[in-house]
């Protein structure tokens, strides 16, 4: 009997702490995502209030722009010509390879050009502005500005988001472009078409609704990595082992994002056309 | 409040989770004087600097600088407060990405609007040959020692002629030729910008330099006041481990 009764007290005292355990991991989970929160509405008020960072975006429109062309560049020219290598045996068989350009630029404008740029900035972008922001922390510097009565806020984070908002698009629609090339030149492999016979066939399969909602969904895309490489990097603990884990965190975060809204603009998408 | 008096503390508290780091912490500064709180490390003085600029919140007690409670300022009356605090940090915090000159201009851009880019130039050289590194203008803070960084850090610092300098650990880190001709900036500082400091340190050979009183903590409480002498006359076995050397 004795024996019961021990087992019991004990099973109840494990779930007594099981139970404390679980409710502190809820408190920290809701106190996080209030935390995020408000970090975007201090995004929304400093973006709105007097003395923008315009210098500093500019510079990191490049940093984030140009710097990312060469990474770009290669993902897109790559991703055009494995599409069209691997559709072409398929489309053969169906005696549809005049289909092939068309197929490669809807497949490249409205999904995999977008959602692989996106998931390759949240990589470079994402991790790079994590690490950053993060190594700031650590070593006081945005302690450091907060008491130059300068808004680290406005003048980290803002004009990071913004940049990344803006410059994805662009890097994704010349993703877009260079895919298309690395398509004609896969199509040229096996075959002989000329450049812009395959571009005029590829784009008469498109129209502006293919185009417009993949715009619309690259700049919540760019959003998305902006804001969680910044709150992951400005909320970074205090040693340097937080940087690595901030630089992280903000990749795997920022492509889950991505994946998650992608798939709520096509729904959207979905249901209005 | 007595005109004199800069900075006023009283019965200042601050907890971290269940570790109490500032029990009941009093302290004055007086214009123009050079105060060096004392102590060992994690008795709570970095964070007695941090809590006057309000980077740390406070639990219990009152900050006044100026004669303004700093607890019940809002965002606009803090960054005015702030402009005529300067302060060094541990680290020196300089700005990785930027120059030398970007990070003296920084401060300088948003607190002294009203300057020309020739009358910023200037005020940025006479800062870099005041601490004796006029040729670093155009250097990373990668490309520093640490007692550069330290001294380039100092400069941006005093750049916008602040009333008030706050130094978190100036000497930290370094040998101790270079720790000397920091505790020498200190002082010049003091008399050149008629700056009133709180220097925060364990070095005793820069309180030795820099110090016109001490304050030295013991667990987040006073333990003592007064002038260098009577710190190194004591008898106590706590400050007599200080004094020692």
């Amino acid at each position: 009997m004795g024996k019961v009764v021990d087992f019991a007290e004990k099973k109840s005292g494990d779930f007594g702490e099981k139970t404390i355990a679980t409710t502190e991991k809820a408190g920290g989970f809701l106190t996080d995502v209030a935390d995020f929160f408000i970090f975007l509405t201090n995004i929304a008020n400093d973006t709105f209030s007097r003395g923008f960072e315009f210098k500093e975006f500019f510079r990191q429109c490049f940093q984030i722009g140009n710097k990312s062309l060469p990474l770009v560049t290669i993902t897109g020219t790559i991703m055009g010509l494995v599409l069209t290598i691997q559709s072409r045996p398929v489309l053969v068989q169906f005696g549809a390879v005049t289909m092939l350009p068309g197929m490669v630029a809807i497949s490249l404008i409205r999904e995999m050009g977008p959602v692989i740029t996106a998931l390759i900035c949240a990589g470079k972008i994402g991790s790079g502005m994590g690490a950053e922001l993060g190594s700031m922390k650590v070593t006081e510097q945005i302690e450091s500005m907060e008491v130059s009565a300068t808004s680290p806020m406005k003048f980290l984070v803002v004009t990071r988001v913004w940049a990344a908002t803006l410059m994805i698009p662009i890097l994704i629609i010349y993703a877009d472009a260079v895919g298309i090339m690395g398509s004609w030149a896969g199509a040229n492999i096996k075959g002989d078409v000329s450049f812009v016979l395959y571009f005029s066939q590829a784009f008469s399969h498109v129209d502006f609704m293919d185009f417009l909602p993949a715009v619309i969904k690259s700049f919540f895309f760019g959003a998305v990595i902006g804001i969680v490489g910044c709150y992951k990097g400005y909320n970074a603990g205090r040693g340097t082992e937080s940087v690595g884990k901030a630089a992280n965190s903000a990749v795997v975060l920022a492509s889950l994002l991505v994946i998650i809204v992608d798939m709520i603009a096509v729904q959207i998408t979905d249901m209005l056309t | 409040m007595d005109k004199d008096i800069v900075i006023e503390i009283d019965n200042l508290k601050k907890k971290f989770g269940d570790q109490e780091v500032l029990k009941n912490m009093s302290l004055k500064l007086f214009n123009g004087e050079n105060l060096v709180v004392l102590g060992k490390s994690g008795s709570g003085k970095s964070v007695l600097i941090k809590c006057i600029v309000r980077l740390l919140n406070y639990d219990e007690g009152t900050i006044n600088v100026f004669g303004k409670d700093i607890r019940l300022l809002n965002k606009k009356e803090l960054a005015e407060v702030r402009q005529k605090i300067g302060f060094l940090f541990q680290s020196g915090a300089l700005y990785d990405s930027m120059t030398v000159k970007e990070n003296l201009e920084f401060p300088l851009i948003r607190i002294k609007k009203n300057l020309t880019q020739k009358e910023r130039n200037e005020k940025i050289n006479e800062v870099l040959e005041n601490v004796g590194l006029a040729d670093a203008l155009n250097k990373m803070p990668s490309q520093l020692s640490g007692g550069m960084r330290k001294r380039i850090s100092l400069a941006r610092t005093i750049v916008v002629d602040p009333m008030i300098m706050l130094y978190d650990e100036p000497t930290t880190g370094l040998d101790p030729v270079t720790s000397d001709e920091i505790s020498v900036l200190i002082n010049d500082v003091q008399k050149k910008y008629k700056t009133s400091s709180i220097i925060i340190t364990h070095d005793i050979e820069c309180a030795r330099a820099t110090a016109n009183r001490i304050i030295m903590l013991q667990n987040g409480e006073t333990f003592k006041e007064g002038k260098l002498e009577e710190f190194e006359k004591s008898d106590d076995k706590i400050i007599k481990s200080f004094f020692k050397s």
